[in-house]
Formats: C-alpha cells, sequence, structure tokens
C-alpha cells in the first residue's frame, strides 16, 4: 500500500512539474499576472509529493518491505536502521529520487525567498526548474522506478547494501554532492530566463550570485566528503585517483567556481554578461553530463552504479535536449545581452578573465583526459582501449594551478577599470619576497633538503595568505581601533577572503601530503615491528570479532613513540554476510599535522599479514581547505546585501513585480 | 587604440595565449598518461613493446595464485583470456575484490621474460561488476576460438 502510495506521489508531482513547466511560461509570455503567480504554489506542490515519495521509500526500507525489489536489492533486514534508511540512495534509482527531491527543493527554495524579484522573472525561473524536473520525473518512473514490486516472489530477505555505501561519509556525501550539482541548475534557469527576457543586468547578477554560492558550498562540500570517503573507506590511504567518477564532480566545480567570479564582474561592472550566462548554462550542462556517465556505465570507473545502455540513452537524450535546447537558445538570444562597459588591460577585470581562462581551461583537458578513451574508441574501435592515468591529469592540472594561485595573490590588489603596475608593484614586492624567502627558507630548515615543487607550493601558498593580510591590514589602516572597521568589511569581503584561504591551505596539504607521506606496506608476523616517522608500530595478531551484519577480522597494532606506548589501533577486515563481501576498514589516528594511517591487508600464511602503515603529514588539510572554501561560499550568500532592500521612489512598480528589471544596481543596494 | 578595440584584443591574446598553454601541456602530459589495454592473446601476439606502460585485463587463473613462500609482500598469479596466458607479479596489498577466477585489471610493464610486472590491481567497487574492457577481452578471445574450430577452453574460469 505504501509503495504503491509512493508511485501514486510520484506520478501527480509529474503532473505538477509538466503543469509548472508550462503554465507560469505561458503567462510570462502574455503578462498574465494570475498564470505567472501559479509558479510558487506550484513548485511548493511538487516538493511537497516528492517528499511525500521519498518518505514512503524510506518507510519501506526501515520496515524491510522486500516486495519493493529496490529495498530487496538494497536492504537487509540485520542492517542498522541509521544505513537502511541511507540506503534509501545507496543505488541508482533511490539516488535518482533524492536528486528530484533536492530538484524540486531548490525551486521551492526559489519560489520562497525570491519575494523581491519581479514575477515574470520568478515565473520563467520556476518554469524551466520545473520542465528539469519533469524531465528527470519522466526517466524516474519510466526507467528506473524505485517502488517496482516483487509480489509474486517476495523474497524473505534482502541482498544487503553494498558495504562499501555503510558508512558515515557516504551517508552524506550523496545528498551533499546532489544540492550542489542540482544547485546549479538554478543558475541555470536564471540564465535561460534572462536570455527570454534579453534583460542582463546588475540586479539579475546579485539575484544569482547566493544561489550560485550556495549551490558552489553544497558541491565544495560534497567533494571533500567523497575524498574523504575513499580515504578511509577503501583502505588505499588516497584521497584523489582521478577516476571518471571524479572528475565528472570536479568539473563542474571548476566551472561553477569560474561562474562566482564572472557574476562578480557582471555585477560590478556589467561587463562579460554572454560569458557569464554560457558559464551558467555550462555548469549545469556538466552535472547532467557527470549523471549520465556514473549511470550509464559508458566509461570504466571504480565506481559501479546500475550500468544499463537503455537508461544510459534514455540519459542521453535528456541530456542533448537540455543542452542542445540551452545552446541553441543562447545562439539565438547571447547577442542581447552583450556589456557596454570597457576596461584597461591592467585591472580586476582582466585578472577575473584569467581566472575563468585558466579554469575553463583546466575543465576543458580533464574533459578531454576523461573522454579520450571513450572517442579513442569511437576511432579506433573497441579492440583499442585506452585509458588516461593520472600521470596526464597531474601534468596538465598541476601546472595551471599554481599560475591561477599565483594571479590570485595579485589580483588582491588589482582595482577595478584599471589599475597601475606601480600600484600593484607597491603593494606586492613585500609580499612577494617574504613568501619567496619563507617559502624556501622553512622546507630548508625543516628538512634540510632542496625540495623545488614543496618550495614553489609553500612559496604560493604564501603569497595567497600575506596578500589577504595585508588587504585586511590597509583596510583598516585609517581607522582607529582597526577591530570595529575590520567587521565592517561585510561578509561577501571575509566569504572571499576565507575562501582564498582555503586555496592557501589546500595547497599546503595537497603538496605536504603528495611529497612527505611515507606509505609502508609490509608483511607482518606476531610481534614484527616497524618504525616510521618516530613511531613504532607493533603488529600483535588478529582475531575475529562479530558485528551487526558481518564478522570482522580484527587487527592490533600498539603505536609506541620513543619508547612510551602512544596507542592501540585496530584495522578490521570485514566479511559480509549476506553478500560475502570483505572490506577494509582502516584506523586512522586523524591529527591536524599528521595521520597515522594503518589498514590490513591480505592474510600471508603462518598468522602473517600484510600491514599498510602510513604517515600522513598535513593530509586533514586538504579537507579543512576544501571547509574553508565552502565557507566562504556560505559567508558571501549571508551579505547583507542580499536581504536587505531599499526601493528607490524612482522605481516603485520594480518591486510590484510589473517586470521591468530596472536599470543597473537600483533595485536593491 | 579604441578602448573596446583594445579590450577585444585582450581577449583574443589571452584565449591564444591560454590554447597554447593548454595544447602544450596536453601533448606533454599525454604521453605520460596513456595506458593501452591489451588482452593476454595480443601479448601473446607481440603487440606489446617490452617497457611499454600498459594496462592487461583478464580472469585470474583459478590454483594460479601464489602468496606464500614468497619475499616480503610480492604475490604472483596467472591473468587469463581464456586463449592465451600471462604470467603477473605484484608487489603490495591486493584489493578486497581481487579474488582467483574473477575479473582483474593490471597496469604496468611487460619484462623481457615476457612477466608482467604490475604496479597497479585495479579494485572494483560492486563484485558483480566485470569491466567492460575485461568482459570485451574474453567475448573477443571466445570468438577468436569459435572462428579456429576450437572447442573453447574454459578450464581455469569458474563460471
Amino acid at each position: 500500500m505504501i509503495p504503491e502510495l509512493g508511485n501514486f506521489a510520484l506520478m501527480l508531482a509529474l503532473g505538477l512539474a509538466l503543469l509548472q513547466s508550462a503554465l507560469p511560461l505561458i503567462g510570462a509570455a502574455n503578462q498574465n499576472p494570475t498564470w505567472m503567480a501559479l509558479g510558487r504554489p506550484l513548485s511548493a506542490g511538487l516538493f511537497v509529493f516528492l517528499l511525500l515519495g521519498f518518505g514512503c521509500l524510506a518507510y519501506a526500507f526501515l520496515h524491510d518491505d522486500f516486495s519493493v525489489a529496490y529495498v530487496a536489492r538494497n536492504s537487509n533486514t540485520a542492517l542498522p536502521v541509521y544505513y537502511k534508511f541511507a540506503a534509501v540512495w545507496g543505488a541508482h534509482e533511490g539516488s535518482l529520487l533524492l536528486w528530484v527531491l533536492i530538484l524540486a527543493s531548490w525551486g521551492y527554495a526559489v519560489s520562497l525567498f525570491s519575494q523581491r524579484l519581479p514575477l515574470d522573472i520568478v515565473a520563467r525561473v520556476l518554469a524551466v526548474m520545473g520542465l528539469i524536473t519533469a524531465g528527470f520525473l519522466v526517466f524516474l518512473l519510466f526507467t528506473s522506478n524505485p517502488f517496482e514490486r516483487l509480489l509474486l516472489n517476495t523474497p524473505r530477505e534482502g541482498t544487503d547494501l553494498n558495504p562499501l555505501l555503510q558508512d558515515f561519509g557516504l551517508t552524506v556525501h550523496p545528498p551533499f554532492l546532489y544540492m550542489g550539482y542540482v544547485g546549479f541548475s538554478v543558475a541555470f534557469a536564471f540564465a535561460i530566463a534572462a536570455l527570454l527576457t534579453g534583460k542582463l543586468d546588475a540586479a539579475w547578477a546579485r539575484w544569482t550570485r547566493p544561489w550560485t554560492n550556495a549551490a558552489w558550498a553544497f558541491l565544495t562540500i560534497g567533494i571533500m566528503l567523497g575524498s574523504w570517503w575513499s580515504y578511509y573507506e577503501l583502505g588505499w590511504g588516497g584521497w584523489w585517483f582521478w577516476d571518471p567518477v571524479e572528475n565528472v564532480s570536479f568539473m563542474p566545480w571548476l566551472v561553477g567556481t569560474a561562474l562566482i567570479h564572472s557574476l562578480a564582474v557582471t555585477e560590478k561592472r556589467g561587463v562579460f554578461k554572454s560569458w557569464t550566462v554560457l558559464l551558467a548554462l555550462a555548469a549545469f550542462s556538466l552535472s547532467l553530463l557527470g549523471a549520465f556517465i556514473v549511470r550509464s556505465g559508458v566509461i570504466t570507473s571504480v565506481h559501479a552504479f546500475a550500468v544499463d545502455p537503455e537508461r544510459g540513452m534514455v540519459l542521453l537524450a535528456l541530456l542533448l535536449l537540455i543542452i542542445g535546447s540551452s545552446l541553441l537558445l543562447y545562439a539565438l538570444r547571447a547577442p542581447v545581452v552583450r556589456g557596454t562597459a570597457t576596461y584597461g588591460a591592467n585591472s580586476r577585470e582582466v585578472f577575473l578573465l584569467l581566472n575563468n581562462l585558466l579554469l575553463v581551461v583546466s575543465m576543458a583537458t580533464i574533459l578531454l583526459g576523461t573522454l579520450f578513451p571513450l572517442i579513442h574508441e569511437a576511432i579506433y574501435g573497441e579492440a583499442n582501449r585506452v585509458s588516461v592515468g593520472p600521470p596526464y591529469f597531474n601534468a596538465v592540472f598541476v601546472p595551471l594551478m599554481a599560475i591561477l594561485a599565483f594571479l590570485l595573490g595579485a589580483s588582491t590588489f588589482a582595482r577595478w577599470k584599471k589599475t597601475s603596475f606601480a600600484h600593484l608593484r607597491q603593494n606586492l614586492s613585500l609580499v612577494l619576497l617574504a613568501s619567496v624567502a619563507l617559502g624556501v627558507a622553512v622546507p630548508l630548515a625543516v628538512t634540510g633538503g632542496v625540495n623545488p615543487p614543496i618550495m614553489l607550493a609553500l612559496a604560493l601558498a604564501l603569497w595567497i595568505v600575506f596578500g589577504i593580510a595585508k588587504d585586511l591590514w590597509d583596510k583598516t589602516a585609517h581607522r582607529s581601533p582597526r577591530l570595529p572597521a575590520l567587521l565592517g568589511l561585510g561578509r561577501s569581503y571575509f566569504g572571499m577572503q576565507l575562501a582564498h584561504l582555503g586555496v592557501a591551505v589546500l595547497i599546503c596539504g595537497v603538496c605536504f601530503t603528495s611529497h612527505y607521506s611515507i606509505e609502508q606496506d609490509v608483511r607482518m608476523s606476531p610481534g614484527d615491528e616497524l618504525d616510521v616517522s618516530g613511531f613504532t608500530f607493533r603488529f600483535d595478531g588478529v582475531e575475529e570479532v562479530p558485528g551487526p551484519n558481518y564478522t570482522a577480522v580484527r587487527g592490533t597494532i600498539s603505536v609506541s613513540r620513543g619508547g612510551e606506548p602512544y596507542m592501540t589501533m585496530h584495522p578490521e577486515k570485514r566479511t559480509y554476510h549476506a553478500r560475502g563481501d570483505v572490506q577494509t576498514e582502516a584506523d586512522i589516528d586523524v591529527g591536524f599535522f599528521r595521520d597515522l594511517f594503518t589498514a590490513l591487508g591480505d592474510p600471508r600464511g603462518d598468522e602473517a599479514w600484510v600491514v599498510r602503515i602510513h604517515f600522513k603529514p598535513f593530509v586533514f588539510w586538504i579537507w579543512f581547505g576544501a571547509l574553508l572554501m565552502a565557507g566562504g561560499g556560505v559567508l558571501a550568500v549571508l551579505d547583507k546585501r542580499y536581504r536587505h532592500r531599499s526601493i528607490p521612489a524612482t522605481h516603485p512598480q520594480t518591486a510590484a513585480g510589473a517586470g521591468a528589471v530596472g536599470t543597473a544596481g537600483v533595485i536593491q543596494s | 587604440m579604441h578602448p573596446a578595440r583594445q579590450q577585444r584584443v585582450m581577449i583574443v591574446a589571452s584565449i591564444l595565449v591560454g590554447s597554447a598553454l593548454a595544447i602544450g601541456l596536453l601533448l606533454y602530459a599525454f604521453n605520460e598518461g596513456l595506458n593501452v589495454f591489451f588482452t593476454p592473446t595480443e601479448i601473446a601476439e607481440g603487440k606489446v613493446r617490452p617497457e611499454q606502460n600498459i594496462r592487461i585485463g583478464g580472469m585470474v587463473k583459478v590454483g594460479s595464485l601464489r602468496k606464500e613462500g614468497l619475499e616480503g609482500t610480492r604475490i604472483e598469479f596467472v591473468a587469463t583470456d581464456t586463449n592465451k596466458d600471462i604470467p603477473v607479479v605484484y608487489t603490495g596489498v591486493l584489493p578486497d575484490l581481487f579474488r582467483e577466477g574473477q575479473g582483474v585489471v593490471a597496469e604496468g610493464r611487460l619484462d623481457a621474460d615476457g612477466v608482467f610486472q604490475a604496479s597497479t590491481i585495479l579494485a572494483k567497487h560492486d563484485e558483480n561488476y566485470m569491466s567492460a574492457e575485461v568482459k570485451a577481452a574474453l567475448e573477443a578471445a571466445k570468438a577468436r576460438q569459435a572462428g579456429n574450430g576450437l572447442p573453447p577452453a574454459a578450464e581455469g574460469v569458474s563460471p
């Protein structure tokens, strides 16, 4: 009964989504306020019915209703209850339902927080979001229905959730990632609305910015959680593999980052307009491409999702429809939204242009590397398979990011319109000197060796940090006391600086971990000892330990430091009963400056095991840096100017929603 | 120069510089990162230069896995596409889903003795999932045997 109710809710949601995509748009074309106003209640209804559908699927999981095929494939009576709930999005059908639910949530959020927007813009944005939701609901209902039943041969026990997914990191990773992916649909919808109306001004950019920042912050956390999860759960001790599935989540992030910066220019200076629109279209299109690649199985990846060519074709059709029609609209309408302002060759605009260029070029190279195996196969046939490995991605991506980091530090002091080189030199010479000096001196003093990549990385990170510090100092220089002046700088500004600080932290984390990690995979018999970076690891053998739905082989590793006992670590090798899958559980001692990572490999006879013992300095900084970046995005969203409004007396009709967007920057200030 | 034109020149110049940079990096990087996939049959036919960085795929031949009596963390096994076999040597930790009779993909190089020195053994997230590469390799071997009029050599591969 409950699953049928869920199915029915999804069908109703599809109906509402179709109405939402049609009525407000027709209303906007005819300037009919009643029809335009329908967008808001329809998006609320869509959200409610999808929530109901999602609740029904969760109910089926929590009550072990194995007559639902999806539940039978992905749950088990012995599965702990929180994983039963997380299993709702543990495989293709349910995660697609989550995707659609999140899409509807963003639409509903837009309808709630758009009171200040002209009604015709709201109507168009909601219609575009309704259309995307409808497309995905059709895909969900007709190719991947999570409520499909096994009424004749109802299994008595489910086949359990994939053990890799029975983990906290993976419980929260997909919702965050989808919030990010799908969140770019808002910027996409705003871009389509701008193309339809031909009105793209500072106000448009100001409305789009918080939504884009929010989606970007979610995506940042989503990618970070995925990286963190693969670090502790896959048992390899790596945190990024340039796997196709990682790449497809990274590409919309790179374009989203470019979009955030380009939107800033469009808002402040009224240029880069059609470029900004193109980026907004690209960010969401790349999210869709990611969904297609993950769910169609066209590329060999360590992430195996439901691999079904039929689904892949439907998804590809949906993808081509959305991307194709939006690009067609862009081609027809982009000339209408051209910018008119000018800027000099050395200005903040140019720095941000270079930022965009580098981000988009790095996205394109990742896209090429990810799709190259497909292209190669299409040209040379199936017998000639190639794969593109991490050396390619590192060789392309790292230099581009190094240039970007350098420009980031310099751009802090670049002014809009025109900056003199003397101004930059005056502001940056001390920062440059200090960062290069410390960048070279610190690694030399700590390790005693000359290591150019590390020195460059540290210098770049310090270049950014010192630049931020100097800017904060300068901006409060004429005020005393400084603290109130500092707090008065605004959340948007702090958001930017926090995110940039995150970049510096991330650079340190990535480079130090890559260069200074000590990774020992050794064969150890009980009693064997291994010294790693001042710690002594003694392997004390393994024992069998029962778990709720698995049996674990639990290793004991005693760690001591300078003869003193430091801690005892228990890496596990779990065998899950329902599927017979073996799963490595690493044991990690997390520290701010270093992680100790231990994992069990495979048994090698005579009670000997292969044991993974890794010493990973600064690995925490990778996730910490990403968190700072996401925090910066959130701060920028919370900026006061997105909430307060002052309607100038000359434009009383704008707030009433008569359809006039108004001239640049008058609606809110 | 007119400011608008100067701006356009700036944009065009930066795009040119950007693409030149990207293409240069790409050419360099493709040499580094490109791995070609070979089946054991193709290796037996001598299609692979020694010391070329490649990927191989096939099934782990049942009964071929050797762990004990070897130095350190070294293991040895035989990868097969049911038509030809290739011995593989690997030092390190095996992925959880590595089993005899299951598909495997390995990265590394062929040494002068025709032994594949693996640097990475790839794991899959799901035991039901077989890499498309391995599937194609097995099918190619099957088709080849059918063409030769030989019965498919199924020994060593569990269903």
